[in-house]
């Protein structure tokens, strides 16, 4: 196997813009307000930049095609520019971009940028758009919750979980999420929920109920990374390293062949293998000290807790409602409220996951820092539906560990 | 020269029937005179069905098991098709994987069509036989007559020589320009003249003479005449014509009117197609087609009859039903108020013509791929095989999904993109003989519950309309296997 990217780079600095309804600001703007706190941070100048990757989905919405809008935005003086769109991976796509660049020595210093505009479409939810000419002429006629909620019917068949069991740890998840984002003051969801609330909400796609759905926002986030011998030459230290960056893509295993039953993503599973690998880490349940999964939907992180091999399978439902991946549990899970309540500007999720990764490492994450140390942070994004998807995992952690 | 005649016959009834006392409690208000018409239901097509697809249907329900490949000739009777310059035969054909060497056609603009396609069938086909389907979903004013006694659904018979079930023993034709209603150039709905001058000046003075000729011409008497099928909702006058004629009064056929409704173009040849279910070896059924003048035609029921079971037909569809209480969403369905749809509603449904006829076979006649190293059933039909264990390239050959059966693996009731019919029902169903698709669902139940495991089956429906062109595509969808099979 090949050596891969443990601490071969490292981050040198971050930047996120509050997510939410920023209904005054442009996505370039948005890229700017992440851009700004990022080069700040790294204490560079934009000249120094080598390349730079561009991740954002549904760019018709905003920006349009190319690496130009993320160019113009930041005047970035003729370098390359990337963009990339992998679903709901693209932000962490840019990261993979900007981090191989690195790696590889084709660049000094790369950035990545993600920034997604999805409050332009005069209604709640993700845009309703086209699948791909011939795509729309025999797929399902499916919202993401409609797809995700497929996910809820087939775990409750396979480990004979009642409905009723699984919308309560489905309500312990939204819960946790609430009360971490009510502490992070970029979320675009701060407010606080209880059970009785969840259960009783509107269904959009049973058994998913609004409170089972993550918030769709603007927003955007920003990596700058570098080697850890530059970053020490800039005079950082305790350096947040990359110690693995996987990625899987359904091949049409899951939607065209019967050997996938429909309860588990079976794309996080061969990522998070690969990524533990990649990390050396032997023992996830214990070494990674925290998590930021692709929460879309409740029952995402429901079952994803299982793909990365964290709860045992079937197991998933006890551990959340032992308050195991409570703030204030074994291992936190959506520490700064997750796509539930940060929000999900789809290109800069991935990036908004390892900003939050990099602010715990380096104890910036204010009332709610993380207080036993954490060495370890595994990032994920699932993007496409539960039977054909990508699923990326990332794990950063401190230089050497 | 051998008979021809009926080799086998189906039918197609959509599921819902709306409840006539609903229609009524909408419009009495205005017109008190409908509320004696509030009786009974009719049969109201699925948003996602219209005269194409329950055509198809009723081919399914006619073919079954029979071999496809010997059908000759389409013919295809209706006066709503959904395209007015697209072969409608010819969408029902690749649906049902029909032989491309088939001759189809479509007929239309009378009430007549259905009868005439019939007797059409049965002077032309020869060893060769031809399907007949006749189809209709009329859209009728809100509030008007018709709303109440119009009723969707089709009939389908296969025609030819051979071992019929119901032997054709002659007929006759007479064509009058009697214009009882009509629906002119870019009109939705029919404008009618009153029913007792239509009665007295038309049914009673042209039928007799036509079903004298028919009778004479098939070397038939009027007494042995044990089913007279007459597709025509006016009170009285079946009786009335038996009568004139001197027909047995048993002979009067029901016309469906109660559980179904007139099914327009298509009604001769359900009413003939319920007929035949109740028919024994040896009867003789006359049924007529009425519109600018009248057909008659007349057969014998041969004891290859019994050779019939296993087929829904007319019966089976209306013992199969779900009683739809809300006229509202007939009114919806039939766009006869504007509604506010939301934005979701506005993504541009629009198909690449290329890209539909590359993929025609795929969505249209729902073909896939066994692939012929490791016999591994898939859909689509693909480059590579999908048995991660195999894939073989180029190894796939056609492999029909549309009478497989499946089993439910996941599903949901997704209550946010946009329907006509919200919430959309869909999920990942598995074919028992291989392969999967995630499927959009039709015909559920709100009341009866999904349940992972479920036998489903697959329907042909209407997936997208695009309104800005006036386009429709098709494809199929998965609807739980239960009823009489």
């Amino acid at each position: 196997m090949a050596s891969g990217i443990k601490d071969k780079v490292a981050i040198l600095g971050m930047g996120c813009a509050k997510f939410g309804e920023r209904w005054d600001q442009n996505a370039d703007d948005l890229i700017v307000e992440a851009y700004s706190e990022a080069i700040a941070d790294a204490g560079i100048e934009t000249s120094q930049i080598d390349a730079a990757w561009f991740g954002t989905a549904i760019e018709e919405q905003h920006v349009g095609k190319s690496g130009v809008p993320l160019a113009t935005a930041l005047r970035l003086p003729y370098i390359p520019v990337t963009r990339v769109e992998n679903y709901c991976a693209s932000g962490t796509e840019a990261f993979r971009g900007a981090v191989y660049a690195v790696a590889s020595g084709a660049a000094d210093i790369a950035l990545a940028v993600g920034v997604e505009k999805l409050k332009d479409t005069g209604y709640g939810g993700l845009p309703q758009r086209s699948r791909g000419s011939v795509n729309d002429l025999y797929w399902a006629n499916a919202s993401a919750p409609g797809s995700f909620a497929q996910l809820a019917a087939a775990y409750s068949a396979k480990h004979g979980v009642n409905a009723g069991d699984l919308k309560r740890a489905m309500a312990h998840i939204s819960i946790k999420s609430h009360d971490n984002g009510s502490r992070n003051p970029k979320a675009h969801l701060r407010n606080q929920i209880n059970e009785e609330k969840v259960l009783n909400a509107p269904m959009i796609a049973d058994p998913l109920g609004l409170y089972d759905c993550c918030g769709v926002s603007d927003g955007s986030a920003c990596a700058i990374v570098t080697t850890p011998d530059i970053a020490r030459g800039l005079g950082k230290k305790d350096l947040v390293t990359v110690k693995a960056l996987q990625l899987a893509v359904s091949n049409g295993t899951e939607a065209q062949h019967n050997s996938w039953d429909g309860s588990y993503f079976m794309t996080t599973r061969k990522a998070a293998e690969r990524a533990y690998t990649e990390a050396g880490i032997s023992k996830p349940r214990d070494q990674v000290s925290l998590f930021e999964v692709h929460d879309c939907f409740s029952i995402t992180e429901l079952v994803t807790m299982e793909d990365l091999n964290i709860s045992p399978e079937g197991g998933a439902v006890k551990d959340i409602m032992d308050g195991f991946y409570d703030a204030d549990g074994k291992v936190p899970c959506q520490i700064d409220g997750g796509l539930k309540c940060f929000g999900h500007p789809i290109g800069a999720s991935g990036l908004r996951m390892i900003y939050e990764m990099y602010l715990q490492m380096h104890g910036r994450a204010d009332a709610r820092q993380r207080q036993d140390e954490p060495v370890f942070g595994l990032t994920h994004n699932l993007g496409g539906f539960p039977h054909q998807n990508v699923s990326s995992v990332t794990i950063v952690g401190k230089e050497g560990a | 020269m051998m008979a021809a005649g009926i080799l086998a016959y189906g039918g197609y009834v959509p599921k819902a029937r709306l409840q006539r006392a609903e229609i009524a409690k909408a419009h009495s208000w205005f017109n008190p005179g409908l509320r004696g018409l509030g009786r009974g239901e009719r049969a109201m097509a699925n948003w996602d069905e219209d005269t194409v697809t329950m055509a198809v249907e009723a081919g399914r329900d006619c073919l079954a098991d029979l071999p496809r490949g010997d059908v000759g000739g389409l013919y295809m009777a209706s006066t709503t098709y959904p395209f007015l310059d697209r072969q409608n035969s010819g969408i029902v054909a690749e649906a049902l994987n029909l032989n491309r060497g088939l001759q189809a056609v479509d007929l239309s603009s009378s009430q007549r069509a259905g009868s005439s396609a019939l007797m059409l069938a049965l002077q032309t086909s020869g060893e060769r036989a031809t399907l007949v389907c006749a189809s209709e979903k009329r859209r009728t004013k809100a509030a008007s007559p018709l709303e109440f006694s119009c009723g969707d659904g089709a009939a389908a018979l296969l025609v030819g020589e051979g071992e019929v079930v119901a032997r054709y023993l002659g007929g006759a034709t007479e064509t009058v320009d009697f214009v009882d209603h009509f629906r002119g150039e870019g009109e939705s709905f029919d404008y009618t003249w009153e029913e007792r001058w239509v009665r007295d000046e038309s049914y009673l003075k042209i039928v007799p003479g036509v079903v004298t000729t028919a009778l004479d011409n098939a070397g038939v008497s009027v007494d042995s005449i044990a089913k007279f099928c007459v597709p025509s909702t006016m009170p009285k006058v079946a009786t009335m014509l038996a009568k004139s004629i001197g027909l047995p009064a048993e002979s009067v056929a029901d016309n469906l009117q109660a559980n179904c409704g007139e099914t327009g173009a298509a009604h001769a040849l359900v009413m003939l197609v319920n007929a035949l279910e109740q028919a024994q070896a040896g009867d003789k059924i006359l049924v007529i087609g009425f519109g600018q003048g009248c057909d008659a035609l007349v057969f014998e029921v041969t004891p290859a009859i019994s050779t019939m079971h296993g087929r829904l037909g007319i019966a089976g569809h209306l013992a199969r039903r779900r009683e739809e209480h809300n006229y509202q969403r007939f009114v919806a369905f039939n766009e006869l108020l504007i509604m506010e749809r939301g934005i979701r509603a506005e993504v541009d449904k629009g198909t690449g013509l290329t890209t539909l006829y590359r993929n025609r076979a795929m969505t249209q006649g729902f073909v896939g791929g066994k692939c012929n190293k490791c016999g591994t059933i898939q859909f689509p039909k693909a480059n590579i095989c999908v048995d991660p264990q195999c894939a073989a390239i180029g190894s796939q050959e056609d492999e029909p999904f549309s009478n497989k059966t499946a089993k439910l693996n996941s599903f949901t009731a997704d209550g946010l993109t946009y329907t006509p019919d919200p919430p959309n029902y869909f999920g990942m169903v598995q074919f028992d003989e291989g392969g999967r698709l995630m499927s959009d669902f039709t015909d559920i139940d709100p009341d009866a519950e999904l349940v992972v495991g479920m036998p489903m089956r697959m329907v042909f429906r209407v997936k997208d309309y695009d309104k800005r062109r006036g386009f429709r595509r098709y494809f199929w969808k998965a609807t739980p296997a239960d009823g009489p099979a």
